[in-house]
């Protein structure tokens, strides 16, 4: 107590923004019970044929039709007697991979709209936020249908219907994100201390445009798996006998009473995986800003 | 305040246009003759080249669409070429089902999302609170047909409490409502606890606090007025994806609305009713769009000001 | 001698959060006489706003703690009423003026009912609607508002105009104390001489007593009768504003406050600020608070509390007194 205690000036270690990032991520157990789950569902869509075969999900028993969960085949069987959880896994190759490329289509084009948009300001960003805002004014769904409905059903279509229709959504996330940051006062400073226009992007606008969206993608990718096997289940999406789980819904809804082990398995996949997307949507945001916590 | 109405009533017009417009173009890229389809394998070229003359296919893409929107504002959709009635009196006929299944499932996603939003973000960390936040994140991630397929397989046949099909009475649209309003009730949900926390936070609560305002009157007077506004557009936002919503929901539960109305005719490639159901359903939506935004200006007394003064 | 209106004994609050226990006011003592005025200042950080919310008990709830301490208000005790008669004194017997006038104020509900709620909150006699309204009208006109803007809402109103519908919706009730939280400070430099001379006559008309805080010394020599300086949750000065102003007796803290205020009679090159920033106060230092900025800084600062030096009114805590002793 003799010794002099000066208040010790905060340590402020200089971690790269990433470690920080994963730090706060890791305190958050639920999402990283997302990060698992997902990181599983992945692993799936690469080692799919490791663990079953893909003529497996195509076999018919006949004899095995409609035959529940047993230790041969972990989910069951289907109408056709084929395997549910070779279905399943397979399934997984259409509709978690329709998904991530909706996305990441979608977020490429939408992010060199607002670009665009943002950057010339003016009339181009009239123009670009005119178009997508009156896009925007048409549900979902019903602009996804048209495309669908003029394109004819598969699912190469299906991915351009859905990808076109979330297009301008993302142009709106992505130019607002921008927006934000570029009247900020550092970006000011930045200015002011006259630091040219592309040192600024690089350094002080592109990393902090980035978290917003790449949480919004990461919700996305969950909404648009749920968009996609919607697509699936009203027969517009996949053709038979590729499995996907919107269809394999749409396969079981006729008996689901004797045999509901055929809509669960499908379903409970959909759930988990959009589960564990916006687990990890929800974490990356908390991390990226932790002010929104509380 | 009616400066505003029309002002804002004014700016639908274009919007109006172009989304017909978006709509028309794509439906005009549906591939496949039309006239073949109606007339049959056996037509022959001369009653095909006929039949699209009469129905005008053979004319500039421009002029059929300045054809369409001169009879779209007469009330005309034009003739479905599979039932060879008119589409606009098919959808009227239809659209009291999609109706009392849009305004049924808002009416749960208003009531739950706000009511467990606000109590999420009144009782902040609380049990209730994780409870609200959890509900809403399984909710935003349950594809709604499923749950709809699931709750028939509860309710309905196992169960045998609630029906599965039909629209006869309003005990019919429960479960169809429960299934379309998931996915709205976590976005009002999450919104709501959101700009709930946000709004309780600011400095004009502190004021009702220090003047000796109770905590419920501070919630429901001071806060909830404020908090509303965000979630009042996004209200308006949700009500487009439910009724894309109803579309697909109409199909699992076998009720004959608009939404499976579009569903046969995309299936029949018959495009004027699948030109029609989508340009009406986007027009409905417009409309709910417009309320929102009046009722907005209503609430937010900037908004209206800056309306009635200039 | 004035009756004790509001007493402080003692009283402590610590903000407790995640990563650490934040130390905003340590064992302060103050008393208030019915009518007077006394002047809180300090830096921000000081444990000023603190200290006022602590008197209404409107800390945050989950993080805030009082500690320690009595807050005795007409020799009552707040800190052992219920939530429900705390309720009924604030607003009505001690009412307080934020900081930000911009957003102290309900942007959807117009001023005249703002102000009215805290009539109706109080309306123990069960006055008519009309009669109430009426007083609305009379506070708007006391304040200097025109009472047909009763209707309008803050957003018609300029920051000068909106710290007044906050002064008249905290003067509504009559209290008899009024604490008024830098009341001046979010608003333009004219308008907050009339701001100020306002509140100071509608506090003399009302025979209200009143804490304010500031950190503006100018705002404590034009206001106040007695005037208490903190530093880092402590009083370590506290007197008469003769005492603060004309004598020549000052905790150093104090003798570098003035010495950074700019003088006209004195030509000097640059202000003389204090040097260095408040400690961390989630780890306070041992002995004075103020040693490690204090140029006069002895052995014995860094090691033990200072005792507090008292003449007639006028208290100093620090070490330098006690030894001329």
């Amino acid at each position: 107590m003799s010794k002099a205690v000066v208040a010790p000036a905060r340590k402020y270690k200089r971690k790269s923004r990433f470690k920080e990032i994963w730090r706060r991520m890791k305190k958050n157990k639920l999402s990283m019970v997302g990060l698992c789950v997902f990181a599983l569902f992945v692993a799936m869509i690469i080692f799919a044929d490791l663990i079953v075969p893909y003529r497996i999900a195509l076999e018919q028993n006949v004899w095995e039709q409609f035959a529940p969960p047993s230790v041969e085949h972990l989910l069951g069987m289907d109408q056709y007697g084929r395997d549910i959880f070779a279905r399943v896994i397979h399934g997984s190759r259409n509709s978690l991979l329709m998904g991530i490329a909706a996305v990441f289509v979608g977020m490429i084009i939408g992010g060199t709209l607002a670009s665009l948009a943002g950057y010339y300001g003016g009339k181009v960003d009239m123009v670009i936020m005119r178009i997508s805002d009156t896009i925007f004014c048409i549900p979902f769904m019903l602009m996804g249908l048209s495309i669908v409905a003029a394109l004819g059903p598969g699912l190469i279509n299906v991915l351009i219907a859905i990808t076109i229709t979330a297009i301008p959504n993302y142009v709106r996330i992505i130019r607002s994100a921008i927006l934000t940051i570029v009247g900020n006062d550092f970006i000011e400073a930045g200015r002011a201390c006259g630091a040219s226009d592309i040192f600024i992007i690089l350094k002080h606008v592109a990393p902090n445009a980035v978290g917003p969206i790449i949480v919004q993608a990461t919700m996305q990718v969950g909404t648009m798996i749920i968009f996609s096997t919607a697509f699936s289940y009203l027969g517009l999406g996949i053709q038979p006998p590729a499995p996907e789980w919107g269809a394999m819904l749409a396969e079981g809804k006729s008996y689901m009473l004797s045999a509901p082990h055929m809509i669960i398995a499908p379903g409970m996949s959909i759930v988990l995986v959009a589960l564990s997307l916006n687990l990890l949507g929800d974490g990356l945001r908390d991390a990226l800003d932790p002010k929104l916590k509380d | 305040m009616s400066r505003y109405i029309l002002k804002r009533i004014l700016i639908c017009i274009p919007t109006l246009v172009a989304i017909t417009f978006i709509i028309f173009t794509i439906m005009s890229y549906t591939p496949g003759d039309v006239t073949r389809m109606i007339l049959g394998q056996e037509a022959t070229p001369e009653a095909m080249k006929e039949l699209a003359h009469q129905m005008g296919l053979d004319k500039p893409f421009f002029v059929r669409y300045a054809n369409y929107m001169v009879h779209l504002l007469q009330g005309d959709m034009g003739v479905s070429y599979r039932s060879g009635q008119s589409v606009f009196l098919e959808i009227i006929h239809r659209f009291p089902i999609t109706l009392k299944l849009a305004f049924g499932s808002m009416c749960i996603a208003i009531a739950v999302g706000l009511l467990l939003g606000i109590l999420a973000a009144v009782k902040q960390y609380s049990i209730l609170d994780f409870f609200g936040t959890a509900l809403a994140m399984l909710l935003a991630s349950v594809p709604y047909f499923w749950l709809g397929l699931m709750m028939i397989l509860l309710f309905s046949l196992k169960l045998g409490l609630l029906p599965s099909m039909g629209s006869n009475t309003w005990v019919h649209f429960i479960l169809p409502s429960i299934t379309v309003c998931v996915g709205s009730t976590a976005a009002i949900l999450r919104l709501t606890r959101t700009t709930m926390l946000e709004t309780i936070r600011q400095d004009y609560i502190r004021t009702a606090r220090a003047k000796g305002q109770t905590e419920g009157k501070i919630i429901f007077k001071h806060a909830l007025k404020n908090a509303l506004l965000p979630v009042i557009t996004v209200i308006g936002i949700e009500f487009g994806s439910l009724l894309g919503g109803a579309v697909v929901v109409e199909s699992v539960f076998s009720l004959n609305g608009v939404g499976s109305l579009l569903l046969q005719a995309i299936r029949l490639k018959d495009t004027p009713q699948v030109t029609g159901c989508a340009v009406f359903l986007a027009f409905f939506f417009m409309m709910i769009m417009l309320a929102v935004d009046i009722l907005y200006a209503y609430i937010d007394p900037r908004i209206k000001a800056r309306y009635q003064n200039s | 001698m004035l009756e004790k209106l509001l007493e402080i004994k003692d009283l402590s609050v610590v903000y407790h959060t995640d990563e650490a226990h934040v130390y905003a006011v340590n064992a302060i003592n103050l008393e208030i006489g019915a009518r007077e005025t006394i002047g809180l200042v300090g830096e921000t950080g000081a444990g000023k706003t603190t200290t006022a919310l602590a008197i209404l008990r409107l800390l945050p709830e989950k993080t805030g703690h009082i500690t320690q301490g009595e807050i005795l208000f007409k020799g009552e005790d707040l800190l052992k009423k219920s939530k429900r008669e705390m309720r009924g004194i604030r607003g009505a017997h001690i009412s307080m003026i934020f900081q930000d006038p911009m957003t102290s104020l309900n942007p959807t509900i117009t001023v005249g009912d703002q102000i009215y709620e805290s009539l109706l909150i109080h309306n123990y006699e069960g006055k008519p609607r009309d009669e109430l309204y009426k007083r609305v009208d009379e506070l708007l006109e006391l304040v200097g508002i025109p009472a047909r803007r009763r209707k309008d809402y803050p957003h018609q109103f300029s920051g000068g105009m909106k710290q007044r519908v906050v002064i008249s919706i905290a003067l509504a009730c009559q209290p008899q104390l009024l604490i008024a939280d830098e009341p001046t400070t979010a608003l333009d430099v004219t308008i907050q001489a009339q701001v100020l001379a306002m509140m100071y006559d509608l506090k003399e008309k009302l025979q209200t007593s009143m804490i304010m805080i500031t950190h503006d010394l100018g705002v404590v020599a034009q206001t106040c009768d007695k005037v208490a300086i903190m530093y880092a949750g402590e009083i370590i000065e506290f007197g008469l504003a003769e005492d603060i102003f004309e004598s020549d007796q000052h905790h150093p803290y104090t003798t570098g406050l003035f010495g950074s205020i700019p003088d006209l009679d004195i030509e000097a090159d640059r202000l003389n600020p204090i040097e260095g920033l408040m400690p961390d106060p989630t780890a306070l230092p041992c002995g004075c608070k103020f040693h490690p900025r204090c140029k006069l800084c002895m052995e014995i600062c860094k090691t033990t509390l200072p005792p507090q030096w008292h003449e007639g009114d006028h208290m100093i805590s620090c070490h330098l007194y006690s030894r001329e002793k």
